[in-house]
C-alpha cells in the first residue's frame, strides 16, 4: 500500500490507484477533461498535470500511479501556469459559442476555463472548423467545439460495445468522426451526450428548448424496463424537458438507456386529459366530468356481484395505486386481481421464484453467466453493459440458451429452448467449474402455457448448474415492467386463478397488453384508468384519466425486490389525478370508502402489511423454496419479451423521438437484411 | 429687532421676486414645449426595449437566455427551438413591461447586442394587455429606432 503526501497531506492508498483518485479520496480537486471513472486512461487532455518532487516536468496525474514516498503538488505556481497553459491550447481550436451551446451552463470546458485559464486569448488566427457528423437522430453534433478527449470513442469500446466512433487523422486534423457515414447504434448512446466534457456531442430532442439553470431538478425512478434505474427528471412548469441518470452502483451505475431517457416526448402526446364515458347508443366515448364519471361508474359497479369482476394492473403502475386497487376490489368483493398482464405462469408462492436473486450488482461477483430466453440489450441495456464489463475485464464466459442475437460480447451459444436447457443441465450436473454462476432469465419465457413447468425445470437447471449455493443464489428472473415485483408482493393475484372471459366487470388499471385485451369478454364493462390513449383506453366503457410516472409520488420495486421512491416532478395535464386518489375517490362514490386520506397513510398502510416496503433500496435476503410445478415441457423456442427495443410501452408508442429511431435503427437493420437476401 | 426689520420691511418677499423676475428677463429660458420639444437625452439612456437585427435582416437574438436569467424583476420570457436552417432561435420573446424596472442589465448581458433599451421614454398605453411585449413588438421596435440605437451604441462604445 504506497504512502505519498499530496499537499502536505499524507495518504495511503491502494497500490494501483493514481494519484489523481488519491487526491480525490483527500477532497483535493485535480481538474480534468479525459478521465472519467469508469473508463480507461488515455491522458490525452493534459489538464490533470501535478508537480512531483522529482520529476523533471509536470506529470498527468489520471495516469501516473500513486508510488510510495511520492510528495505531490497541486497548487504550485508551477501547477497554476501549467493548467492555464494547457486550458489556452484547448482553447485556440474551441468556438467561444457558449451562448448558443446546450452544454452552456453546466460545461466542464467553461467551468474550468473560469476557474483555471487565464482571461483572454493571444491567438489570433483563425480557428479550425470540423464537419458535423450525423449520428442518428438522438446525438447532435458540432464537432468544432469537440476538444478530443476521446470518451466518446471509449465509451462505445468499452460500455456500449460499438465501435462505430473512432478518432481520425494526426496533430490538427485529428478529429472524432464515424468512418463510414453511420448512426450510432447502440441503446446507451445518449450516454455519449453526459459524458461529453463539452458541447460536441448534445441531445437533439432538446436541443434548444431550456438552460440548465431554468430547470427543476426531480429526483424519480425509470419505469420503461424492471431494473429502476435512477433517473433525474428535468422539467420547466409543467414540462419535463430531459431525463438524465442519477448515480446508483447498485443498479445502474451511472448510465442509463435510451429508451430511458429519450422517451419523455411521449408524455406530452396522446395523453387523455378528462374522463370518458362510452355512450350506450353512439358507441362513442364523449368527455364528462370527473363527479359524473363516478357516479356512473359507481352506478355500473353496484350492478355487479363481486366475484362478476375483476381488475389487472399494467407496467408502470406504481405500488401506491396497485394497493389501493386492491383494497377497493376487496371492498367491492372481489378477489379476481391480477398483475402479470403478459400472460406469464410463474408461481406466486415463491419469492425466489421470480425476483433477480443474485442482485444486479451480484454479476460483477459472477464467474459464468447462462443467458435464458432474454435479450438483455433490449430488456434492460445497463444490464447488458455491465455483463459486457465483466466480460471485458475479467472474460467472463457467458452462454445463451435462446435466439442468436448481438449483444455486443462474444457468447457460446447452446440452444434455442426449454429443453436445450434441461439438457445442458443433465449434461453439466456436478461439472461446473465456476465458483458462482449464474443464470438470467427472461419474463417472457413464463408467458406460455407450460410457463410453471419452465420454472419448475429451470430451477432444477438452477441446482444442477450450480448456481445455487449456501451463500450464493444464482437464479435470476429479469423482468421487463417496472414494478412487476412489486405488485407481486403486494399480493395482486389470484390465488385460485381465475377466467377473465366470464368476467362481467373488468377494471384496467394502465393495461394496454393484447394478452389481457383479447381475454375480456366483448360484453364486458371495461373500466380504464391509465394515462395514455392506447389499445386499453380504446376498448374501455369508462376512462379515468390517470398521471404518468413523472406526475405522481411512487414506491417501485425492481426486478431484484428493491423498493426505490420516484417523485413527482411535474402535474399531470388537465383534469388527470394521481391514480391512488382516482381509486380513493371512486371508493366513496362507492360508499366502500378507503381508509386512507394521503400519501403517509396509504404508505403507512403498505408498510404495515408488506414491511420489506419499509426499507427503501435495500434487497431483502431471499428465501430458497420450492416453486413452479412439473408437468409437460412444450417443444416451442424460448422467446424475449421484446422485438423492438424502442417501442414497447405506452409512452414510448407515443414518442416521436422513439418513431424516428425506430425509422433509423430497426427500419434500416431489415433494410440491411433485406438486402443481404 | 433685525427679524422684526426683515418681517416689516418685506425683504424676504423681495428677494424672492428679484430671482423670480432674474430668471423672468435675464436667465435664458430652460421650459420646452413637450411634446413640440424634447430635451437632450444621454446615449446611456434606458428607455423602450427592442430587438435588433443585422444588417442583412437577421434578428440578432440567439436565445441564449443569459438575459431571462439575469432579469431581476423576472419580466422576460423566453421559449426556443431550431428553426427550420438549424439556427438556435426564439419561438416566443415576450418583456412584461409593468415588471420591468428599467435596469438595463438585460442589454448589458446580451452577447450579441440583440435586446437593447432604446430611446424611447413615450410609450405609455391606455391598457395593461398593450405593455405585454411580445417577439413582434419588440423587433418592431428594432427596426424603427434601430439608426439611434446604433448611433448610442457607437457614442457609448469607447466607455465600456
Amino acid at each position: 500500500m504506497p504512502k505519498l503526501t499530496i499537499n502536505d497531506q499524507e495518504i495511503e492508498v491502494e497500490a494501483g490507484t493514481s494519484i489523481l483518485q488519491a487526491a480525490e479520496q483527500l477532497g483535493i480537486e485535480i481538474p480534468r477533461f479525459c478521465y472519467h471513472d469508469r473508463l480507461s486512461v488515455p491522458a490525452n487532455c493534459r489538464m490533470c498535470l501535478v508537480e512531483l518532487e522529482g520529476a523533471p516536468k509536470l506529470v498527468a496525474s489520471c495516469a501516473m500511479a500513486a508510488g510510495d514516498n511520492m510528495i505531490v503538488r497541486t497548487d504550485s505556481e508551477k501547477v497554476k501556469k501549467g493548467r492555464q497553459g494547457v486550458m489556452e491550447m484547448l482553447l485556440i481550436n474551441h468556438p467561444l459559442d457558449c451562448p448558443i451551446c446546450d452544454q452552456g451552463g453546466e460545461c466542464d470546458l467553461q467551468d474550468q476555463a473560469v476557474a483555471y485559464g487565464y482571461d483572454r486569448s493571444r491567438y489570433a488566427e483563425n480557428k479550425r472548423a470540423v464537419k458535423d457528423k450525423n449520428l442518428g437522430p438522438l446525438i447532435k453534433t458540432i464537432m468544432t467545439r469537440c476538444i478530443n478527449c476521446t470518451r466518446c470513442v471509449r465509451f462505445g469500446e468499452e460500455v456500449a460495445g460499438v465501435t462505430e466512433l473512432g478518432q481520425l487523422n494526426r496533430g490538427e486534423d485529428a478529429e472524432i468522426g464515424t468512418f463510414i457515414e453511420a448512426a450510432v447504434t447502440t441503446e446507451m448512446s445518449g450516454n455519449m451526450i453526459d459524458i461529453c466534457p463539452v458541447g460536441a456531442l448534445t441531445s437533439k430532442p432538446y436541443a434548444f428548448t431550456a438552460r440548465p439553470w431554468e430547470l427543476r431538478k426531480t429526483e424519480s425512478i425509470d419505469v420503461h424496463d424492471g431494473l429502476g434505474c435512477n433517473i433525474r427528471v428535468d422539467s420547466r412548469g409543467s414540462e419535463v424537458m430531459r431525463v438524465l441518470p442519477r448515480l446508483n452502483e447498485e443498479i445502474n451505475e451511472e448510465w442509463i438507456d435510451d429508451r430511458a431517457r429519450f422517451a419523455y416526448d411521449g408524455l406530452k402526446k396522446n395523453r387523455i386529459d378528462t374522463p370518458y364515458i362510452r355512450d350506450s347508443k353512439t358507441q362513442k366515448l364523449h368527455a364528462v366530468s370527473w363527479e359524473e364519471a363516478f357516479t356512473y361508474a359507481a352506478d355500473k359497479l353496484r350492478t355487479f356481484k363481486g366475484s362478476n369482476m375483476a381488475a389487472f394492473v399494467g407496467d408502470m403502475c406504481s405500488t401506491e395505486e396497485v394497493i389501493a386497487l386492491k383494497d377497493l376490489m376487496a371492498a367491492l368483493g372481489s378477489d379476481n386481481l391480477e398483475c402479470r398482464v403478459d400472460g406469464e405462469q410463474f408461481d406466486i408462492n415463491e419469492k425466489a421464484g421470480y425476483l433477480f436473486n443474485s442482485t444486479i450488482a451480484g454479476i460483477d461477483e459472477a464467474d459464468a453467466i447462462l443467458l435464458v430466453g432474454v435479450n438483455p440489450r433490449h430488456e434492460a441495456a445497463v444490464l447488458n453493459a455491465r455483463i459486457r464489463r465483466n466480460w471485458l475485464e475479467k472474460r467472463m464466459p457467458v452462454s445463451v440458451i435462446g435466439p442468436e442475437i448481438d449483444l455486443t460480447y462474444p457468447y457460446y451459444h447452446a440452444g434455442t429452448s426449454i429443453q436445450d436447457v434441461v439438457k445442458m443441465a443433465k449434461d453439466h450436473k456436478g461439472k461446473v467449474k465456476a465458483e458462482r454462476p449464474i443464470m438470467i432469465i427472461g419474463s417472457g419465457v413464463f408467458a406460455r402455457e407450460d410457463g410453471a413447468a419452465v420454472q419448475a425445470a429451470l430451477r432444477q437447471a438452477a441446482i444442477d448448474l450450480g448456481c445455487i449455493k449456501d451463500d450464493w443464489n444464482g437464479y435470476n428472473v429479469l423482468h421487463s415492467a417496472a414494478n412487476r415485483v412489486g405488485a407481486m408482493q403486494v399480493e395482486f393475484f389470484s390465488k385460485e386463478g381465475f377466467n377473465p372471459a366470464q368476467m362481467g366487470m373488468v377494471y384496467l388499471l394502465n393495461v394496454d397488453t393484447p394478452h389481457v385485451l383479447e381475454s375480456i369478454h366483448p360484453q364486458a364493462l371495461v373500466i380504464y384508468q391509465g394515462h395514455h390513449g392506447d389499445e386499453g383506453a380504446r376498448r374501455a366503457d369508462i376512462i379515468f384519466p390517470g398521471a404518468a410516472y413523472t406526475e405522481k409520488h411512487g414506491i417501485y420495486m425492481n426486478t431484484e425486490g428493491r423498493p426505490q421512491m420516484a417523485k413527482k416532478a411535474v402535474d399531470a395535464p388537465g383534469e388527470a389525478r394521481e391514480d391512488w386518489r382516482i381509486l380513493r375517490a371512486l371508493s366513496s362514490y362507492c360508499n366502500k370508502a378507503l381508509r386512507y386520506d394521503d400519501l403517509f397513510q396509504i404508505r403507512e398502510r403498505i408498510v404495515n402489511e408488506y414491511p420489506q416496503f419499509g426499507l427503501m433500496e435495500e434487497v431483502a435476503v431471499g428465501s430458497w423454496g420450492d416453486f413452479g410445478s412439473k408437468g409437460k415441457l412444450l417443444e416451442e423456442d424460448l422467446k424475449p419479451r421484446y422485438e423492438n427495443f424502442y417501442q414497447t410501452n405506452v409512452i414510448t408508442r407515443a414518442s416521436s423521438t422513439m418513431k424516428a429511431c425506430v425509422a433509423e435503427f430497426v427500419k434500416q437493420e431489415e433494410r440491411v437484411l433485406e438486402a443481404a437476401e | 429687532m433685525k427679524n422684526w426689520m426683515n418681517a416689516f420691511l418685506l425683504v424676504e418677499i423681495v428677494k424672492g421676486m428679484a430671482l423670480t423676475l432674474k430668471y423672468m428677463f435675464f436667465v435664458p429660458r430652460v421650459t420646452i414645449n413637450y411634446p413640440y420639444e424634447k430635451g437632450p437625452i444621454s446615449p446611456r439612456f434606458r428607455g423602450e426595449h427592442a430587438l435588433r437585427r443585422y444588417p442583412n435582416g437577421e434578428e440578432r437574438c440567439i436565445a441564449c437566455k443569459l438575459c431571462e436569467a439575469i432579469c431581476p424583476a423576472l419580466a422576460i420570457t423566453i421559449e426556443a427551438e431550431p428553426r427550420e436552417d438549424g439556427s438556435r432561435r426564439t419561438t416566443r420573446y415576450d418583456i412584461d413591461m409593468t415588471k420591468c424596472i428599467y435596469c438595463g442589465l438585460c442589454a448589458e448581458a446580451c452577447p450579441v447586442d440583440a435586446i437593447v433599451e432604446g430611446p424611447n421614454f413615450e410609450f405609455s398605453t391606455e391598457t395593461r394587455e398593450e405593455l405585454y411585449y411580445n417577439k413582434d413588438k419588440l423587433l418592431d421596435n428594432g427596426d424603427r429606432w434601430e439608426a439611434q440605437i446604433a448611433a448610442n451604441l457607437l457614442a457609448d462604445a469607447p466607455y465600456r
